[in-house]
């Protein structure tokens, strides 16, 4: 009975966070690409717009639901179902943080007993396979809209949109599979116990610098791959505006239109995951705790606070006067907060890993505001001449190296 | 709470696979077919199968399935056309009938008699045990089968290229 609590406990906290976080992702993504190309990006709901993504989930429930006449009508209903539910599935069996241990405490009559939980869903044998498999027939949602739409840029949309998620599958699972091969498990909690420590006293034992093959070349053709995967810049061919209107979205508007906007950002959200944990190490901080890497977030937070202040004092615009000496209050609580040691030992593995995870995400969003988009026949060239190649011959070194040492 | 969930998968599987033949749209169907290879895959779980499971899901619900459906799309394949074969109706479930008792029979005569399957007794599912098997006790026939397909993908990648010259 205490597990299905707990499990149910766990599941509303996630569910929550995550799509908090997405709807948030989305109004970091605009900040970021309206600063990239010297604008402000959205300012209006809200102090720096931060009340944007609740106006923008108001506008998408409100709008009219249509259904245009030509659809095929059950597929075209199911298809940002499967495309959602694909894509919030994977977050179950990720790790956030390091095992948590609540005291037992009573209030009023109620008592509740000691808990001692990890900060995961659920932990199983095959966790790494099964975010392989659910995340593959994510592409059954984007086929089909593209398909039952009845409309030919949509299809032409979904026809690529297949096409390419079979043809980075292949070198996205052979870049899993070379830290695999170090690491001999498919558990991420024990791959995140692989990593632990460091190499002579300063070298995180990260996968990216482990021997005996440090993993970069994975890492960089996972990233690569999780990018087309996710149907971004440069790889955002299915939904090339200026060639297929929207791609396999076009017919869809209201929340169905949100369900794919929706489910393309827990997809890179679970890839940012699924990268920190295996080839940045989790939650472990890139310095030993010796060097003090308990002080760290502490000190970035104190210097957003500082610069919070400054620009408060100097405001840009009238409202700066007000809005950001208060953002600046907040990063000093945060910074003060994280070093209460209480607070610190069970929050600080979440920090690590949610900073990792974040930093992918920005990169996301930076390539986005860089890169101008790839031609059809360069990106399947890419990933069979190339891409491919290269993580065969990188999964035989590091078998090779493992098998030798 | 393992029989329950057992009969859930299979009822999924058998619906999934009814609905496979009934189905006129080749779309529908392959989309039932994804629905069989899913349930099949939550019944390896139950058994303890797990890297079967993933690999059920990875490579049939995930890869084949996905260039079946790819292949429909791209031929933009309509609903079958039922001829007026009528026999075929009638005679066809009690035809199946037949056909399913004599592999039954076929079966029970062929096999060992052997206790009831227990959910969670089998242990042997997880991918060291399968890699250790695959690499050492089955090593020939698992070579073989790869050199197989290669063949196979060399043959279709030959075929395809006569027809483009």
């Amino acid at each position: 009975m205490n597990f299905f609590i707990l499990s149910i406990v766990k599941a509303a906290v996630v569910a929550f966070v995550l799509l908090t976080a997405l709807a948030y992702l989305q109004w970091l993504e605009r900040k970021v690409l309206a600063h990239i190309q010297l604008r402000i990006g959205p300012r209006r709901v809200g102090p720096h717009g931060l009340l944007q993504p609740l106006a923008d989930v108001i506008k998408l429930i409100t709008k009219e639901d249509m259904m245009p006449s030509h659809v095929d009508k059950v597929f075209w209903f199911m298809a940002p179902f499967i495309a959602v539910l694909f894509a919030l599935i994977p977050i179950a069996v990720i790790p956030f943080g390091a095992d948590v241990s609540i005291p037992a405490f009573s209030v009023g009559s109620l008592h509740f007993p000691a808990i001692k939980t990890a900060m995961q869903l659920t932990d199983i044998n095959i966790g790494v396979l099964f975010i392989l498999g659910i995340s593959g027939l994510g592409v059954y949602g984007v086929a089909l809209a593209g398909w039952s739409s009845n409309n030919k840029y949509s299809l032409l949309g979904g026809l690529r949109s297949s096409a390419q998620m079979i043809s980075y599958e292949l070198p996205m699972a052979l870049a899993i599979a070379a830290p695999l091969l170090l690491l001999n498990t498919l558990s991420f909690r024990e791959i995140v116990a692989g990593q632990a420590g460091y190499s002579l006293g300063f070298i995180p034992r990260w996968t990216i610098f482990q021997g005996p093959f440090p993993q970069i070349i994975s890492f960089i053709v996972f990233m690569i791959a999780a990018f087309a995967e996710t149907n971004r810049v440069p790889f955002d061919l299915p939904e090339a505006e200026n060639e297929l209107v929207a791609g396999f979205h076009t017919e869809y508007g209201s929340m169905k239109f949100a369900a794919f906007f929706m489910a393309e950002y827990a997809n890179m959200v679970t890839v940012s995951c699924v990268a920190t944990l295996l080839f940045l190490g989790g939650w472990h901080p890139p310095f030993p705790a010796a060097f003090g890497s308990g002080y760290l977030p502490s000190l970035i937070l104190a210097g957003a606070g500082i610069l919070s202040f400054l620009h408060g004092a100097n405001p840009a615009r009238p409202m700066d006067r007000f809005t950001l000496p208060v953002f600046g209050v907040v990063f000093f609580g945060l910074a003060g907060l994280l070093l209460v040691p209480a607070v610190a030992a069970p929050v600080m593995p979440i920090v690590w890993f949610s900073a990792k995870a974040c930093v992918i995400l920005f990169v996301y969003i930076w390539v986005r505001g860089t890169l101008p988009r790839f031609r059809y026949d360069q990106l399947m060239h890419f990933a069979w001449t190339f891409l491919f190649p290269v993580a065969i011959i990188n999964l035989f070194i590091t078998g090779l190296l493992v098998a030798l040492s | 709470m393992d029989a329950l969930l057992f009969m859930i998968f299979a009822a999924i599987a058998v619906v999934c696979a009814v609905n496979l033949v009934v189905q006129t749209h080749p779309i529908s169907s392959a989309l039932s077919l994804v629905g069989v290879m899913g349930a099949l895959a939550a019944l390896y779980l139950l058994l303890g199968g797990e890297f079967i499971a993933a690999a059920q899901l990875v490579v049939y619900a995930g890869a084949i399935m996905v260039l079946f459906i790819f292949v429909i799309m791209l031929l933009n394949a309509g609903t079958e056309n039922k001829g007026r074969r009528s026999w075929a109706k009638y005679a066809g479930v009690p035809l199946m009938l037949v056909f399913l008792g004599l592999i039954a029979c076929g079966v029970a005569q062929q096999l060992p008699a052997s206790g009831n399957v227990v959910f969670g007794e089998f242990k042997g599912g997880t991918a060291l045990d399968i890699g250790r098997a695959l690499f050492t006790t089955y090593l020939l026939p698992f070579e073989v089968t790869s050199i197989l397909i290669l063949i196979a993908i060399l043959g279709a990648i030959v075929l395809a290229r006569k027809e483009i010259d």
